[in-house]
Protein backbone atom coordinates (compact mmCIF):
# COMPACT_ATOMS: atom_id res chain seq x y z
CA UNK A 1 0.00 0.00 0.00
CA UNK A 2 1.26 3.44 -0.95
CA UNK A 3 1.56 6.63 1.28
CA UNK A 4 -1.31 8.92 0.95
CA UNK A 5 1.20 11.63 0.62
CA UNK A 6 3.93 11.31 -0.93
CA UNK A 7 2.55 8.64 -3.33
CA UNK A 8 5.66 7.04 -3.28
CA UNK A 9 7.26 4.93 -0.54
CA UNK A 10 4.88 2.00 0.90
CA UNK A 11 2.78 3.00 3.99
CA UNK A 12 3.61 1.42 7.58
CA UNK A 13 1.56 3.64 9.57
CA UNK A 14 -2.25 3.19 9.32
CA UNK A 15 -4.52 5.68 11.41
CA UNK A 16 -8.53 5.69 11.81
CA UNK A 17 -10.69 7.75 12.87
CA UNK A 18 -14.86 8.18 13.09
CA UNK A 19 -15.72 11.36 12.32
CA UNK A 20 -19.74 12.10 12.61
CA UNK A 21 -20.67 8.53 11.80
CA UNK A 22 -18.10 8.57 8.75
CA UNK A 23 -14.78 5.95 8.94
CA UNK A 24 -11.62 8.25 7.56
CA UNK A 25 -8.12 6.17 6.85
CA UNK A 26 -5.04 7.52 5.93
CA UNK A 27 -2.06 5.20 5.27
CA UNK A 28 1.77 6.81 6.02
CA UNK A 29 4.56 5.91 4.73
CA UNK A 30 7.45 6.20 8.14
CA UNK A 31 9.11 9.54 6.72
CA UNK A 32 6.00 11.14 6.26
CA UNK A 33 4.62 9.97 9.27
CA UNK A 34 6.94 11.89 11.07
CA UNK A 35 6.77 15.21 8.95
CA UNK A 36 3.59 15.36 9.47
CA UNK A 37 4.27 14.72 13.06
CA UNK A 38 2.34 11.06 14.06
CA UNK A 39 4.63 10.25 16.43
CA UNK A 40 5.08 13.49 18.25
CA UNK A 41 2.00 13.82 20.36
CA UNK A 42 1.96 17.32 20.99
CA UNK A 43 1.52 18.12 17.64
CA UNK A 44 -0.58 15.99 15.36
CA UNK A 45 -4.46 15.77 15.19
CA UNK A 46 -5.81 13.22 12.42
CA UNK A 47 -8.51 15.20 12.36
CA UNK A 48 -6.34 18.23 10.93
CA UNK A 49 -3.57 15.52 8.58
CA UNK A 50 -7.12 14.33 6.93
CA UNK A 51 -8.34 18.19 6.14
CA UNK A 52 -5.01 19.35 5.02
CA UNK A 53 -4.48 15.69 2.90
CA UNK A 54 -8.03 16.85 0.93
CA UNK A 55 -8.10 19.98 1.76
CA UNK A 56 -4.70 21.07 -0.65
CA UNK A 57 -6.43 18.57 -2.77
CA UNK A 58 -9.59 21.07 -3.12
CA UNK A 59 -7.38 24.01 -3.12
CA UNK A 60 -6.90 23.07 -6.55
CA UNK A 61 -9.70 23.67 -8.37
CA UNK A 62 -9.25 27.56 -7.51
CA UNK A 63 -6.68 28.81 -10.86
CA UNK A 64 -3.55 27.83 -10.56
CA UNK A 65 -2.01 31.01 -10.96
CA UNK A 66 -3.95 32.79 -7.58
CA UNK A 67 -1.91 34.78 -5.32
CA UNK A 68 -3.80 36.85 -2.52
CA UNK A 69 -3.96 39.95 -3.24
CA UNK A 70 -3.51 41.16 -0.10
CA UNK A 71 -0.44 38.64 1.96
CA UNK A 72 0.90 36.86 -1.57
CA UNK A 73 -0.25 33.83 -0.56
CA UNK A 74 -0.46 30.63 -2.65
CA UNK A 75 -2.00 26.83 -3.35
CA UNK A 76 1.26 26.06 -2.83
CA UNK A 77 1.86 27.63 1.08
CA UNK A 78 -1.85 26.29 2.03
CA UNK A 79 -0.41 22.27 1.04
CA UNK A 80 2.88 23.01 3.11
CA UNK A 81 0.90 24.64 5.83
CA UNK A 82 -2.32 23.98 6.05
CA UNK A 83 -3.54 27.63 6.77
CA UNK A 84 -4.51 30.37 5.15
CA UNK A 85 -2.52 33.66 5.00
CA UNK A 86 -4.72 36.68 5.85
CA UNK A 87 -8.50 36.85 6.07
CA UNK A 88 -8.77 37.68 2.04
CA UNK A 89 -7.78 34.44 1.51
CA UNK A 90 -11.05 32.94 2.12
CA UNK A 91 -12.41 35.27 -0.50
CA UNK A 92 -9.11 34.74 -3.33
CA UNK A 93 -9.53 30.79 -2.74
CA UNK A 94 -13.01 30.81 -1.93
CA UNK A 95 -14.00 28.02 -5.08
CA UNK A 96 -11.46 25.52 -3.52
CA UNK A 97 -12.54 26.15 0.46
CA UNK A 98 -16.20 25.66 -0.37
CA UNK A 99 -16.46 21.72 -0.44
CA UNK A 100 -13.53 22.02 2.22
CA UNK A 101 -15.74 23.87 4.32
CA UNK A 102 -18.91 21.89 3.96
CA UNK A 103 -16.74 18.39 4.77
CA UNK A 104 -15.30 19.81 7.85
CA UNK A 105 -17.95 21.01 9.30
CA UNK A 106 -21.90 21.23 10.17
CA UNK A 107 -22.76 23.32 8.03
CA UNK A 108 -21.62 25.87 5.17
CA UNK A 109 -23.42 29.40 6.45
CA UNK A 110 -21.94 30.64 9.76
CA UNK A 111 -25.23 31.60 11.90
CA UNK A 112 -23.91 32.53 15.37
CA UNK A 113 -22.78 35.77 16.74
CA UNK A 114 -21.36 38.82 14.84
CA UNK A 115 -19.34 41.81 15.23
CA UNK A 116 -21.50 45.00 15.95
CA UNK A 117 -22.42 46.47 12.67
CA UNK A 118 -21.90 42.84 10.96
CA UNK A 119 -25.17 41.78 13.58
CA UNK A 120 -27.40 44.89 12.53
CA UNK A 121 -26.51 44.18 8.63
CA UNK A 122 -27.90 40.21 8.72
CA UNK A 123 -30.98 40.98 10.86
CA UNK A 124 -31.90 43.97 8.29
CA UNK A 125 -30.71 41.74 5.27
CA UNK A 126 -33.20 39.09 6.48
CA UNK A 127 -36.29 41.31 7.20
CA UNK A 128 -35.88 42.27 3.77
CA UNK A 129 -36.13 39.46 2.05
CA UNK A 130 -39.26 38.80 3.69
CA UNK A 131 -40.49 41.68 3.07
CA UNK A 132 -39.55 40.89 -0.47
CA UNK A 133 -41.55 37.87 -0.15
CA UNK A 134 -44.39 39.22 1.01
CA UNK A 135 -43.99 42.16 -1.80
CA UNK A 136 -43.64 39.79 -4.53
CA UNK A 137 -47.45 38.34 -3.27
CA UNK A 138 -48.83 41.04 -3.20
CA UNK A 139 -48.05 41.96 -6.65
CA UNK A 140 -49.37 38.72 -7.59
CA UNK A 141 -52.92 39.14 -5.82
CA UNK A 142 -52.69 42.68 -7.18
CA UNK A 143 -53.01 44.15 -3.85
CA UNK A 144 -51.10 47.20 -4.81
CA UNK A 145 -51.80 49.67 -2.35
CA UNK A 146 -50.17 47.25 -0.05
CA UNK A 147 -47.19 46.42 -2.64
CA UNK A 148 -46.36 49.85 -2.60
CA UNK A 149 -46.41 50.53 1.34
CA UNK A 150 -44.43 47.41 1.32
CA UNK A 151 -41.86 48.83 -1.33
CA UNK A 152 -40.98 52.20 0.72
CA UNK A 153 -40.27 49.96 3.72
CA UNK A 154 -37.61 47.70 1.39
CA UNK A 155 -36.06 51.30 -0.10
CA UNK A 156 -35.53 52.15 3.43
CA UNK A 157 -34.03 49.54 4.17
CA UNK A 158 -31.75 49.52 1.42
CA UNK A 159 -30.58 53.23 2.47
CA UNK A 160 -29.46 52.18 5.51
CA UNK A 161 -27.26 48.80 4.11
CA UNK A 162 -25.35 51.08 1.86
CA UNK A 163 -22.59 52.17 3.77
CA UNK B 1 0.44 42.80 38.08
CA UNK B 2 3.82 40.01 38.49
CA UNK B 3 4.23 36.79 36.56
CA UNK B 4 5.70 35.72 39.83
CA UNK B 5 2.21 36.51 41.81
CA UNK B 6 0.38 34.15 39.16
CA UNK B 7 2.93 31.23 39.92
CA UNK B 8 2.64 31.27 43.19
CA UNK B 9 -0.95 30.83 43.32
CA UNK B 10 -3.05 28.16 42.27
CA UNK B 11 -6.47 29.44 39.44
CA UNK B 12 -9.55 29.59 40.53
CA UNK B 13 -10.79 26.92 38.34
CA UNK B 14 -8.41 24.76 40.11
CA UNK B 15 -9.50 25.79 44.32
CA UNK B 16 -12.85 27.05 43.19
CA UNK B 17 -16.41 25.20 43.49
CA UNK B 18 -18.52 24.41 40.59
CA UNK B 19 -21.60 22.48 39.92
CA UNK B 20 -20.84 18.63 39.30
CA UNK B 21 -17.34 18.98 40.22
CA UNK B 22 -16.42 15.33 40.93
CA UNK B 23 -16.17 14.75 37.52
CA UNK B 24 -15.85 17.79 36.14
CA UNK B 25 -12.38 19.22 36.85
CA UNK B 26 -13.04 22.26 34.81
CA UNK B 27 -14.89 23.87 31.50
CA UNK B 28 -12.98 26.29 28.95
CA UNK B 29 -14.36 28.55 25.91
CA UNK B 30 -11.61 29.76 23.25
CA UNK B 31 -12.42 32.09 21.10
CA UNK B 32 -9.84 33.27 17.75
CA UNK B 33 -10.39 35.97 16.17
CA UNK B 34 -7.92 37.99 13.14
CA UNK B 35 -7.49 41.77 12.46
CA UNK B 36 -9.13 42.40 9.01
CA UNK B 37 -6.68 42.21 6.08
CA UNK B 38 -3.74 41.15 8.09
CA UNK B 39 -1.49 38.70 7.41
CA UNK B 40 -2.09 36.11 9.76
CA UNK B 41 0.83 34.69 12.83
CA UNK B 42 1.94 32.23 10.63
CA UNK B 43 2.47 33.87 7.20
CA UNK B 44 3.41 37.57 8.53
CA UNK B 45 6.73 38.83 8.52
CA UNK B 46 8.52 39.86 12.42
CA UNK B 47 7.69 43.55 11.84
CA UNK B 48 3.67 42.58 10.78
CA UNK B 49 3.48 40.47 14.20
CA UNK B 50 5.16 43.69 16.46
CA UNK B 51 2.70 46.00 14.94
CA UNK B 52 -0.68 43.34 15.50
CA UNK B 53 0.74 42.80 19.48
CA UNK B 54 0.78 46.84 19.44
CA UNK B 55 -2.93 46.72 18.23
CA UNK B 56 -4.13 44.06 20.32
CA UNK B 57 -2.57 44.06 23.57
CA UNK B 58 -3.46 47.95 24.41
CA UNK B 59 -7.28 47.52 23.92
CA UNK B 60 -6.76 43.96 26.14
CA UNK B 61 -5.58 46.03 28.84
CA UNK B 62 -8.52 48.68 28.47
CA UNK B 63 -10.81 45.89 29.25
CA UNK B 64 -12.16 45.96 32.94
CA UNK B 65 -12.03 42.56 33.49
CA UNK B 66 -8.07 43.41 33.08
CA UNK B 67 -7.80 46.03 34.80
CA UNK B 68 -4.96 44.24 37.35
CA UNK B 69 -3.66 42.04 34.90
CA UNK B 70 -0.37 40.52 34.07
CA UNK B 71 0.82 41.54 30.79
CA UNK B 72 4.13 39.42 29.28
CA UNK B 73 5.46 39.54 25.97
CA UNK B 74 7.23 35.63 25.20
CA UNK B 75 10.34 37.02 24.55
CA UNK B 76 10.72 37.69 27.96
CA UNK B 77 9.84 34.44 29.69
CA UNK B 78 12.11 31.40 30.32
CA UNK B 79 11.58 27.98 28.61
CA UNK B 80 10.43 26.80 32.84
CA UNK B 81 7.91 30.05 32.61
CA UNK B 82 6.53 28.82 29.76
CA UNK B 83 5.91 25.70 30.73
CA UNK B 84 4.41 26.59 33.65
CA UNK B 85 1.73 28.10 32.05
CA UNK B 86 1.05 25.18 29.61
CA UNK B 87 0.56 23.09 32.59
CA UNK B 88 -2.01 25.87 33.96
CA UNK B 89 -3.99 25.58 30.24
CA UNK B 90 -2.91 29.29 30.45
CA UNK B 91 -1.58 29.41 27.42
CA UNK B 92 -1.08 26.32 24.66
CA UNK B 93 1.89 24.41 23.69
CA UNK B 94 1.96 25.96 20.10
CA UNK B 95 2.09 29.81 21.93
CA UNK B 96 4.43 28.77 24.21
CA UNK B 97 6.75 28.28 21.24
CA UNK B 98 6.29 31.91 19.56
CA UNK B 99 8.98 34.26 19.95
CA UNK B 100 8.59 38.08 18.52
CA UNK B 101 5.54 39.46 18.77
CA UNK B 102 4.00 37.20 20.86
CA UNK B 103 2.17 37.47 24.09
CA UNK B 104 -0.05 36.31 27.21
CA UNK B 105 -2.62 38.42 29.09
CA UNK B 106 -3.89 36.54 32.69
CA UNK B 107 -6.25 37.89 34.78
CA UNK B 108 -5.17 37.40 38.85
CA UNK B 109 -7.72 35.06 39.14
CA UNK B 110 -6.34 32.93 36.12
CA UNK B 111 -9.61 32.67 34.81
CA UNK B 112 -9.23 34.60 31.40
CA UNK B 113 -6.47 34.61 28.89
CA UNK B 114 -5.21 36.28 26.21
CA UNK B 115 -3.01 34.54 23.93
CA UNK B 116 -1.76 37.43 21.09
CA UNK B 117 -0.17 36.14 17.72
CA UNK B 118 -0.86 32.30 18.77
CA UNK B 119 -2.25 30.71 15.50
CA UNK B 120 -4.47 33.40 14.78
CA UNK B 121 -4.36 37.13 15.81
CA UNK B 122 -5.94 36.91 19.17
CA UNK B 123 -7.06 33.87 21.09
CA UNK B 124 -9.02 34.54 24.47
CA UNK B 125 -10.39 31.88 26.77
CA UNK B 126 -12.19 31.66 30.08
CA UNK B 127 -11.46 28.84 32.40
CA UNK B 128 -13.99 27.85 35.16
CA UNK B 129 -14.81 25.33 37.82
CA UNK B 130 -16.74 22.22 37.23
CA UNK B 131 -19.16 22.26 34.74
CA UNK B 132 -19.60 25.95 33.74
CA UNK B 133 -19.51 25.89 29.90
CA UNK B 134 -22.00 28.83 30.04
CA UNK B 135 -20.66 30.99 32.27
CA UNK B 136 -17.39 30.65 30.82
CA UNK B 137 -18.80 32.04 27.45
CA UNK B 138 -20.45 34.62 29.13
CA UNK B 139 -16.86 35.80 29.93
CA UNK B 140 -15.28 35.72 27.02
CA UNK B 141 -18.30 36.92 25.17
CA UNK B 142 -18.34 40.26 27.28
CA UNK B 143 -14.52 40.54 26.67
CA UNK B 144 -15.21 40.05 22.87
CA UNK B 145 -18.40 42.56 22.23
CA UNK B 146 -15.73 45.32 23.90
CA UNK B 147 -12.87 44.33 22.07
CA UNK B 148 -14.89 44.31 18.86
CA UNK B 149 -15.68 47.81 19.47
CA UNK B 150 -11.85 48.92 19.42
CA UNK B 151 -10.32 46.05 16.80
CA UNK B 152 -11.25 45.43 13.63
CA UNK B 153 -11.75 41.48 13.72
CA UNK B 154 -12.18 39.62 10.46
CA UNK B 155 -16.00 39.25 9.54
CA UNK B 156 -17.33 37.28 6.69
CA UNK B 157 -20.87 37.33 6.31
CA UNK B 158 -21.30 33.96 5.12
CA UNK B 159 -18.18 32.35 6.99
CA UNK B 160 -18.92 34.39 10.40
CA UNK B 161 -15.32 34.79 12.24
CA UNK B 162 -12.30 34.29 9.69
CA UNK B 163 -9.33 31.67 11.15
CA UNK B 164 -5.78 30.73 10.04
CA UNK B 165 -7.34 27.03 9.93
CA UNK B 166 -10.18 26.44 8.10
CA UNK B 167 -11.35 24.14 11.11
CA UNK B 168 -11.81 27.22 13.14
CA UNK B 169 -13.74 29.48 11.44
CA UNK B 170 -17.55 30.36 12.20
CA UNK B 171 -18.04 30.80 15.34
CA UNK B 172 -14.56 30.42 16.22
CA UNK B 173 -14.91 28.80 19.02
CA UNK B 174 -13.46 25.77 21.04
CA UNK B 175 -15.48 24.67 24.11
CA UNK B 176 -14.11 21.58 26.34
CA UNK B 177 -14.92 20.45 29.61
CA UNK B 178 -11.78 17.99 31.72
CA UNK B 179 -13.65 15.18 33.19
CA UNK B 180 -11.73 12.66 35.76
CA UNK B 181 -13.05 9.71 34.54
CA UNK B 182 -11.67 6.69 37.31
CA UNK B 183 -15.24 4.72 37.08
CA UNK B 184 -15.45 4.42 33.60
CA UNK B 185 -11.68 3.48 33.25
CA UNK B 186 -12.06 0.42 35.70
CA UNK B 187 -14.87 -1.21 34.61
CA UNK B 188 -14.05 -0.85 30.57
CA UNK B 189 -16.88 0.95 29.70
CA UNK B 190 -14.70 3.96 28.46
CA UNK B 191 -13.93 3.15 24.66
CA UNK B 192 -17.38 2.68 24.50
CA UNK B 193 -17.98 5.90 25.75
CA UNK B 194 -15.27 7.58 23.45
CA UNK B 195 -16.56 6.33 20.58
CA UNK B 196 -19.82 7.33 21.05
CA UNK B 197 -18.98 10.73 21.62
CA UNK B 198 -16.54 11.17 18.78
CA UNK B 199 -19.87 9.63 16.42
CA UNK B 200 -22.27 12.44 17.35
CA UNK B 201 -19.23 15.04 16.32
CA UNK B 202 -17.47 16.04 19.52
CA UNK B 203 -13.56 15.18 20.20
CA UNK B 204 -12.48 13.17 23.35
CA UNK B 205 -8.32 13.97 23.88
CA UNK B 206 -6.32 13.78 26.51
CA UNK B 207 -4.85 15.87 29.37
CA UNK B 208 -3.21 18.94 27.24
CA UNK B 209 -5.25 18.71 24.14
CA UNK B 210 -4.35 16.87 20.75
CA UNK B 211 -2.95 13.84 20.61
CA UNK B 212 -2.20 13.64 24.32
CA UNK B 213 -2.26 10.43 26.06
CA UNK B 214 -5.19 10.01 28.58
CA UNK B 215 -3.03 10.29 32.12
CA UNK B 216 -5.11 9.76 35.35
CA UNK B 217 -8.48 9.19 33.93
CA UNK B 218 -9.00 12.88 32.73
CA UNK B 219 -10.50 13.42 29.59
CA UNK B 220 -11.31 16.27 27.17
CA UNK B 221 -14.40 16.55 25.63
CA UNK B 222 -14.41 19.74 23.00
CA UNK B 223 -16.52 20.64 19.81
CA UNK B 224 -15.36 19.41 16.50
CA UNK B 225 -16.73 21.93 13.89
CA UNK B 226 -17.60 26.12 14.30
CA UNK B 227 -19.29 26.65 11.17
CA UNK B 228 -23.17 26.08 11.03
CA UNK B 229 -24.35 26.24 14.72
CA UNK B 230 -24.73 29.07 16.61
CA UNK B 231 -22.60 29.35 19.85
CA UNK B 232 -25.22 28.54 22.21
CA UNK B 233 -26.01 25.48 19.82
CA UNK B 234 -22.72 24.03 20.56
CA UNK B 235 -22.61 24.73 24.22
CA UNK B 236 -26.24 23.46 24.60
CA UNK B 237 -24.93 20.17 23.21
CA UNK B 238 -21.58 19.17 24.75
CA UNK B 239 -23.40 20.32 28.26
CA UNK B 240 -25.85 18.10 27.46
CA UNK B 241 -23.57 15.64 26.32
CA UNK B 242 -21.32 15.90 29.97
CA UNK B 243 -24.20 15.66 31.84
CA UNK B 244 -24.43 12.63 30.11
CA UNK B 245 -21.33 11.20 30.55
CA UNK B 246 -21.36 12.54 34.18
CA UNK B 247 -24.38 9.73 34.96
CA UNK B 248 -22.81 7.20 33.15
CA UNK B 249 -19.63 8.08 35.26
CA UNK B 250 -21.60 8.11 38.67
CA UNK B 251 -23.41 4.77 37.70
CA UNK B 252 -20.09 2.91 36.95
CA UNK B 253 -18.97 4.32 40.58
CA UNK B 254 -21.97 3.02 42.17
CA UNK B 255 -21.54 -0.48 40.54
CA UNK B 256 -18.25 -0.54 41.29
CA UNK B 257 -18.31 0.28 45.13
CA UNK B 258 -21.65 -2.18 44.87
CA UNK B 259 -19.93 -5.25 43.13
CA UNK B 260 -16.22 -4.95 43.48
CA UNK B 261 -15.89 -2.88 46.59
CA UNK B 262 -12.60 -5.36 47.54
CA UNK B 263 -10.90 -4.03 44.39
CA UNK B 264 -11.74 -0.68 45.11
CA UNK B 265 -10.78 -0.58 48.03
CA UNK B 266 -7.18 -2.43 47.60
CA UNK B 267 -6.93 -0.12 44.97
CA UNK B 268 -7.27 3.59 47.33
CA UNK B 269 -5.36 1.69 49.93
CA UNK B 270 -2.81 1.08 47.30
CA UNK B 271 -2.27 4.50 45.68
CA UNK B 272 -2.56 5.93 49.56
CA UNK B 273 0.39 3.56 50.13
CA UNK B 274 2.31 4.33 47.28
CA UNK B 275 2.14 7.85 46.72
CA UNK B 276 3.15 8.04 50.70
CA UNK B 277 6.16 6.03 50.59
CA UNK B 278 7.42 6.32 47.36
CA UNK B 279 11.11 7.77 47.09
CA UNK B 280 10.79 8.25 42.93
CA UNK B 281 7.64 8.71 41.00
CA UNK B 282 7.11 9.34 37.19
CA UNK B 283 4.57 12.23 36.13
CA UNK B 284 2.46 9.45 34.89
CA UNK B 285 2.48 7.35 37.65
CA UNK B 286 1.98 9.86 40.15
CA UNK B 287 -1.23 11.16 37.76
CA UNK B 288 -2.71 7.77 37.48
CA UNK B 289 -2.38 7.29 41.77
CA UNK B 290 -3.46 10.79 42.78
CA UNK B 291 -7.20 10.06 40.20
CA UNK B 292 -7.24 7.22 42.30
CA UNK B 293 -7.08 9.00 45.82
CA UNK B 294 -8.97 11.75 44.35
CA UNK B 295 -11.81 8.81 43.57
CA UNK B 296 -11.46 7.81 47.37
CA UNK B 297 -12.34 11.33 48.39
CA UNK B 298 -15.60 11.63 46.52
CA UNK B 299 -16.40 8.10 48.14
CA UNK B 300 -15.86 9.88 51.61
CA UNK B 301 -12.47 7.70 52.44
CA UNK B 302 -10.82 11.09 52.88
CA UNK B 303 -12.28 14.31 54.31
CA UNK B 304 -13.54 17.00 52.26
CA UNK B 305 -10.16 19.14 52.58
CA UNK B 306 -8.00 16.34 50.85
CA UNK B 307 -9.94 17.89 47.46
CA UNK B 308 -7.88 20.52 46.84
CA UNK B 309 -4.99 18.95 48.47
CA UNK B 310 -5.22 16.08 45.65
CA UNK B 311 -5.83 18.65 42.69
CA UNK B 312 -2.92 20.78 43.30
CA UNK B 313 -0.94 17.93 43.20
CA UNK B 314 -1.90 17.19 40.37
CA UNK B 315 -0.63 20.27 38.48
CA UNK B 316 2.50 20.76 41.64
CA UNK B 317 4.17 17.27 40.14
CA UNK B 318 4.00 18.44 36.63
CA UNK B 319 7.66 19.05 35.69
CA UNK B 320 7.90 22.67 35.06
CA UNK B 321 5.97 23.24 37.83
CA UNK B 322 8.44 20.82 40.12
CA UNK B 323 11.37 22.31 38.80
CA UNK B 324 10.40 26.01 39.21
CA UNK B 325 11.68 25.88 42.74
CA UNK B 326 14.92 24.84 41.35
CA UNK B 327 16.21 28.63 40.94
CA UNK B 328 16.60 28.11 36.90
CA UNK B 329 18.40 25.00 36.89
CA UNK B 330 17.71 21.97 34.82
CA UNK B 331 17.19 18.68 36.95
CA UNK B 332 17.06 15.53 35.34
CA UNK B 333 14.56 13.44 34.99
CA UNK B 334 15.81 11.27 37.95
CA UNK B 335 16.15 14.54 40.42
CA UNK B 336 12.53 15.42 38.88
CA UNK B 337 11.18 11.89 39.85
CA UNK B 338 12.51 12.21 43.47
CA UNK B 339 11.77 15.80 44.01
CA UNK B 340 8.13 14.72 43.16
CA UNK B 341 7.86 11.87 45.32
CA UNK B 342 9.15 14.20 48.25
CA UNK B 343 6.87 16.33 47.40
CA UNK B 344 4.03 14.20 47.70
CA UNK B 345 4.88 12.50 50.67
CA UNK B 346 5.30 15.44 52.44
CA UNK B 347 1.58 16.90 51.50
CA UNK B 348 0.03 13.60 51.98
CA UNK B 349 1.32 13.84 55.49
CA UNK B 350 -1.73 15.81 56.68
CA UNK B 351 -4.21 13.61 54.78
CA UNK B 352 -5.23 10.66 57.05
CA UNK B 353 -5.26 7.23 56.47
CA UNK B 354 -8.20 6.36 54.07
CA UNK B 355 -11.56 5.37 56.51
CA UNK B 356 -12.18 1.92 54.74
CA UNK B 357 -15.48 1.66 56.53
CA UNK B 358 -17.63 4.29 54.14
CA UNK B 359 -17.33 1.40 51.43
CA UNK B 360 -19.00 -1.67 52.89
CA UNK B 361 -17.62 -4.79 51.51
CA UNK B 362 -20.69 -7.42 50.80
CA UNK B 363 -21.27 -10.52 52.97
CA UNK B 364 -19.43 -13.64 51.47
CA UNK B 365 -22.75 -14.67 50.31
CA UNK B 366 -23.28 -12.16 48.43
CA UNK B 367 -19.33 -12.28 46.88
CA UNK B 368 -19.75 -15.42 46.18
CA UNK B 369 -21.81 -14.32 43.51
CA UNK B 370 -19.76 -12.58 41.20
CA UNK B 371 -17.01 -14.80 40.83
CA UNK B 372 -15.50 -12.53 38.35
CA UNK B 373 -14.27 -10.33 41.30
CA UNK B 374 -10.56 -9.93 41.74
Amino acid sequence: MQCDVCGEKDASVFLTQIVEGKMQKVNLCEACSKAKGVNDPTGFALADLLLGLGAAQQLDKSPAAHKCPVCGFTQADFKKTGRLGCSECYTTFADGLAGMLANMHKGTTHVGKAPGGHARRRELAAKMKSLQMTLDEAVATEKYEEAADLRDQIRQIETELTP
Amino acid sequence: MKLSRIISNAGEWLSGDGPHRQVVVSSRIRLARNLTRTAFPGWAKRAERVETLGLIRPAIELLPEMHDACVQNLTELTALERQVLVERHLISREHAAKGAGSAVVMNAEQTLSFMINEEDHLRMQAIRCGLQLREAYAMVDRCDTELATRLDFAYHENLGYLTACPTNVGTGMRASAMLHLPGLVMSDQINKIINSVNKIGLAVRGLHGEGTEAMGNLFQVSNQTTLGESEEQIIDRLHEVIVHIVEHEENARQALVERRATTVLDQIGRAYGILCNAHSMTSKEALNLLSVLKLGTDLGLFPDSARVMIDELFIETQPAHLQKGAQGQKMTAEARDALRAALIRATLKQLPEPDMTKVSIPKPTEATKEPDDE
